[in-house]
């Protein structure tokens, strides 16, 4: 319909989009588009050029920049264009307009003027593309010239004008909230508007401001449960119906919207409870709208204030999405059950082994996923094999953006939950070897803290072995070649605190390692800096310990080198090494005392060294110093003001104000309580109202953004209680085995495999053909079982007192989850505490092939529905037939049930043929094309005509050109 | 935000379409182009439709030569989006007639306009066909 058989375009035109169609590489494309821009600079500018003409050139300029090339000498051209009378050339004029500027270009105050004309325009269709340039084009200081109007357009006859409008005021407020604040309401009457477009678009704007603040906006939650209820009836027009879904975007947006309402959130969250249940219910598992739905209904789930109904079959949902072979329903399945763990942590376990092959997967983006999930779940009994799976990633990737973010989980994740402090400085090791650049400088600061701070302030011992287990591993792997900067810095700093700590190694040993870093890094100030104070260190120490100092002669040359640097804090470090190593050992032990790093420095602002000094004077008649904010009550206050209030030059008032108040001069309690009595009281709320505002964010999002700020108070007594917890003694971990065991004894006989079982871990090894390997990760990832081998005894401490306790505590812990475990297992489902699939499996080549067929039509009613009446109502067909996507998930349900057996596989085969019906017959589809699409054949069939006569066939170079995108 | 921009690009790696929802600059614009294309080109039919790239996610999906690239924030529904392209490509079918590459090119600036009612600010605003379609009908019959 829409194109005119001759579509009015110029042969020139014509030609151009056939070169760059055809182009066969990125230079060839290049070489046509500078060849166009020269053409283009001598035509533009000629005198009256046709109008139709002159859209061409503007669209012309539109590609010129869409293939990266410069196209600024024609940007005033399309400025002007945007004045034209002509609807058509005026819209391409706007929308050129906003793809070249971006809101801040000198261009943009030319085109004001236009867009303010244009939205009184009588014409709803020229309103509208103004409005679409307001929300490209203005920006801050210009949204007074046309808010007015835009707020008279919210009220317009024309639906699109008013849904238009809505967006443009929601553009100001992204763009400047203060300058809308007072129209916000708008947004609430638009809400109910009669129109679903406007109403749909509303929803935009209103969860920006929902999520600012959430709890402005609590009444709404009846209209938009109203709202939700009614698009589920389908009582919205037909037209916006998507795969016979009703609006499922709107659907969508607004249960995003719920998510925000009912969290943390009792009362809010109980009205919502019906809708999103009945949603759930309701949707249709078998097409890709369906799953986003049924996705946005567990977030919503999630986030909202529990409840275990809807829990149940959310995770009866995120079950399906991870056995569907479709790798995008198990990226959403994955993401899923990361929100979902967040409440109930066992609902994991069930589906270990998925998440395991997800992890396993060669698709990345799964992968990351997956690692994202893990770092949700990590706790301390599978911390070592999530880190050094994190860590093996790690190293494979070339992603720094990514490597970044995964190298700061990894440090994070070991500073809480590290079992041992070996296994902590190997850990971090490996990450600062491999993105040792990529990290923050923070953490390496943190890593010298934590290594001089130690962990239990009760056991010496303990840190004293962090330390020398530090310094072994460090000096191994200082001879690497090329490790970063942030890591060296670490090396040379412990070495100098610690290298000759336990008198392991002797000082020339260790000062002959730190100048071999400073050597072999000669380039890096920074590691030349901690070198040297490293040196001064180790002689210092020795020094003080009565040893003699025998300084290396490589020492001395390092030493003399800097001593003539060309940077005064090499040089100033290097002078005093050598003035200390010049003193004795008193002065020495107590310039640089050892293992002080993490003493105190006091310094004593009181001054009261010089108090003797002062109480003579004033013996001897001196005024006593009154401090600067006691001399006057009102000298504070106004100081107050000055800082906090008007910023702009009062000091002058300072003065005005001391003399009516000097009666005041020394009231201990007087200050303070004035100040806060007389100052207005704005600023200090304020600032109450936004820590609060601040804080329940931060830690909601806590995860994600604390990645570099690492709180190494709490973090440490964290850690050195979980180190016990973790590697508790083996008696814990075989209770947890023997649980388990009875646990899936108990439900095991259903299933085939009744031999004999001994052990509780070769048992699940034996249970099916799944490769051990994986159910080792398994079990190491989510059991917290079953690892044998692991913890050598030499790991273990002296132990302290409370490590018995600490024990108990782990017990009782999986307690709990094992119960909830078994609690699980009643429910019909086949898989419980685990290894969904094998189980299947056994059920497949065992005996319940009807079971199987009755699960298998259940999944494959959706897709056999569709697919018969696309035999009788053509509509559909377009639907379907555009869908391949869609039909190969369906048979991925029913694979995925079938698993291996043959013959259930003939089955699933047999009932999705009429899918294949669907594609494979062109006749079909060629028929659904005239009655869906009417006139647009014979439109088709005169513009592949003309177009050949353009020259352009699809026998030529790129018959892709005319493919159809959806057949 | 939701939505970051809305790229079409055939197989080769040659850009049909271009539509970003926040400013970049030509060098930016032309930078991102050819890393998410290297990184989407280079998947297979069964990976995810969804790949990670800096700190936002890019949906795509491919129509006979050509890639629909869509990228969205992080906490936007992936298969949501998904099906907006979809839901695009079925409207410019209902407009075009069995649309192919060249009548995107031929047309962008009808693409465009399609686009133009469908997201605003990075927003899905518009979702049935008939209210996409009818103002560029109009618009066809006025000129």
């Amino acid at each position: 319909m829409g194109s005119q058989g001759g579509f009015g375009q110029s042969k020139e035109f014509l030609d151009l989009i056939k070169s760059i169609g055809e182009a066969r590489s990125k230079a060839e494309e290049d070489r046509i588009v500078i060849n166009e821009i020269e053409i283009l600079k001598k035509r533009i500018i000629e005198p009256d050029i046709p109008k139709r003409k002159m859209k061409e050139y503007i669209m012309r300029l539109v590609y010129v920049e869409m293939l990266g090339h410069d196209a600024s000498f024609g940007y005033i051209h399309a400025v002007k264009m945007t004045h034209d009378d002509n609807l058509h050339s005026k819209r391409t004029g706007y929308l050129a307009v906003t793809l070249f500027l971006n809101e801040d270009h000198d261009l943009i105050i030319l085109i004001v003027n236009t867009i303010q004309k244009d939205l009184k325009s009588d014409n709803y269709l020229v309103v509208c593309a103004a409005l679409n340039a307001v929300c490209k084009l203005i920006n801050e200081e210009t949204i007074p010239a046309v808010l007015p109007q835009v707020v008279d357009l919210l009220g317009h006859s024309k639906e699109a004008v008013r849904k238009k409008a809505v967006m443009a005021l929601h553009r100001f407020h992204q763009k400047s909230p203060s300058s809308v604040n007072h129209l916000v309401t708008n947004f609430r009457k638009r809400l109910c508007d009669n129109d679903p477009g406007v109403m749909g678009s509303t929803l935009c704007p209103l969860y920006d401001l929902i999520s600012e603040d959430v709890n402005s906006y609590k009444d709404l939650v009846v209209s938009f449960v109203s709202i939700l209820k009614q698009v589920a009836e389908r009582r919205l027009p037909k037209s916006y119906d998507y795969h016979q879904m009703p609006a499922p975007f709107i659907q969508i947006k607004l249960l995003k919207i719920l998510a925000l309402l009912g969290s943390g959130d009792k009362k809010a969250s109980e009205q919502m409870y019906t809708i999103v249940g009945d949603i759930m219910r309701k949707s249709d598992s078998s097409s890709n709208i369906g799953n986003a739905i049924l996705y946005e209904c567990i977030c919503c789930v999630s986030s909202i204030h529990p409840n275990p109904k809807l829990l149940e079959s959310a995770a009866e949902a995120v079950a399906k999405f991870l056995k569907n072979d479709s790798h995008n329903l198990k990226y959403l399945g994955i993401d899923a059950l990361g929100r979902l763990i967040k409440i109930s942590a066992e609902i994991a376990e069930q589906h270990q082994l998925a998440v395991i092959d997800c992890l396993e997967d060669p698709d990345d983006t799964l992968k990351r996923k997956t690692f994202e999930l893990l770092y949700k779940m990590t706790k301390p009994s599978n911390v070592e094999v999530i880190v050094d799976r994190m860590i093996d990633y790690m190293m494979s990737i070339n992603d720094n953006h990514y490597k970044t973010e995964i190298a700061s989980r990894c440090v994070e994740l070991a500073e809480q939950f590290a079992p041992s402090n070996q296994w902590f400085i190997q850990t971090m090791n490996k990450v600062f070897e491999h993105a040792g650049d990529l990290v923050n400088l923070k953490v390496a600061h943190n890593l010298m803290r934590l290594i001089a701070e130690g962990f239990g302030e009760e056991d010496e011992t303990a840190d004293s072995q962090l330390r020398s287990s530090a310094v072994e591993s460090y000096l191994r792997i200082m001879g690497e070649p090329k490790l970063p900067s942030a890591f060296l810095q670490v090396i040379c700093w412990v070495l100098g605190e610690y290298g000759t700590a336990d008198g392991k190694y002797s000082a020339s040993y260790i000062t002959g390692k730190i100048s071999d870093i400073a050597e072999a890094h000669s380039t890096d100030d920074m590691v030349k800096g901690y070198a040297v104070s490293a040196l001064m260190k180790v002689y210092s120490f020795e020094i003080a310990a009565g040893r003699k100092v025998d300084m290396l002669p490589e020492c001395q040359s390092f030493i003399e080198e800097l001593l003539a640097s060309n940077s005064t804090d090499l040089q100033q470090r290097a002078y005093e090494l050598q003035s200390v190593v010049g003193l004795d050992a008193r002065a020495v032990e107590s310039i640089i005392p050892m293992d002080a790093s993490c003493e105190d420095i006091e310094v004593d602002r009181e001054l009261s060294f010089l108090n003797g000094y002062v109480q003579e004077s004033l013996n001897k008649g001196a005024q006593p110093y009154i401090p600067e904010n006691e001399r006057s009550g009102a000298s504070s206050i106004s100081n107050f003001r000055i800082e906090h209030h008007v910023p702009s030059g009062h000091s002058l008032r300072f003065e005005a104000y001391e003399l009516p108040k000097a009666s005041v001069p020394s009231r201990p309690p007087v200050p303070p309580v004035s100040a806060t009595e007389l100052v207005p009281v704005p600023e200090p709320t304020y600032h109450t109202e936004f820590h609060e505002a601040v804080a329940p964010k931060l830690s909601v999002s806590g995860t994600g953004s604390s990645e570099i700020k690492l709180r190494l108070d709490g973090v440490q007594k964290k850690w050195g209680k979980q180190t016990y917890s973790s590697s508790s003694p083996s008696t814990s971990d075989s209770d947890i085995h023997k649980t388990q065991n009875g646990a899936t004894k108990r439900d095991v006989p259903s299933s085939l495999s009744s031999k004999a079982r001994d052990v509780s871990y070769d048992s699940r090894k034996q249970q099916e053909d799944v490769d051990p390997e994986k159910q080792k990760l398994a079990a190491s990832l989510f059991g917290g079982a079953s690892k044998p081998e692991k913890r050598p005894p030499a790991s273990h401490k002296a132990s302290r007192p409370n490590s018995h306790a600490a024990d108990k505590s782990n017990a009782e812990k999986s307690g709990p989850s094992d119960g909830g475990a078994v609690k699980a297992s009643p429910q019909p489902p086949p898989d419980l505490l685990d290894l969904g699939e094998p189980t299947s499996i056994s059920n497949a080549t065992s005996v319940d092939p009807f079971k199987q067929l009755e699960g298998l039509l259940d999944s494959n009613e959706g897709t056999t529905a569709p697919g018969s009446s696309s035999s009788t109502k053509a509509p559909d067909l377009m639907s379907l037939y555009g869908d391949t996507s869609l039909s190969g998930q369906n048979i991925g349900t029913a694979n995925l049930l079938s698993t291996s057996s043959s013959d259930a596989n003939l089955i699933s085969d047999v009932s999705h043929a009429p899918d294949r019906n669907g594609h494979g017959t062109g006749s079909a589809v060629t028929l659904s094309t005239p009655l869906s699409k009417g006139p647009n054949t014979k439109d088709a069939l005169e513009k592949d005509a003309l177009v050949r006569q353009m020259g352009v066939n699809p026998t030529s170079q790129n018959p892709n050109l005319f493919k159809d995108l959806l057949g | 935000m939701g939505i970051r921009f809305i790229l079409m690009v055939n197989k080769q790696g040659q850009t049909r379409l271009a539509q970003y929802y926040e400013y970049l600059t030509l060098e930016e614009r032309r930078a991102l182009e050819g890393e998410i294309v290297r990184k989407c080109l280079a998947r297979n039919e069964q990976q995810c439709s969804f790949v990670e790239h800096r700190n936002y996610k890019i949906v795509y999906r491919r129509y006979a030569s050509l890639f629909f690239l869509v990228g969205v924030d992080n906490d936007e529904n992936e298969l949501a989006i998904l099906e907006f392209i979809h839901l695009l490509v079925e409207t410019m079918d209902r407009h075009f007639g069995n649309v192919c590459e060249l009548d995107i090119m031929f047309h962008l600036e009808k693409a465009h306009f399609m686009l133009e009612e469908m997201v605003m600010n990075g927003c899905i605003v518009e979702t049935s066909k008939a209210n996409i379609l009818t103002p560029i009908q109009l618009m066809d019959k006025a000129s």
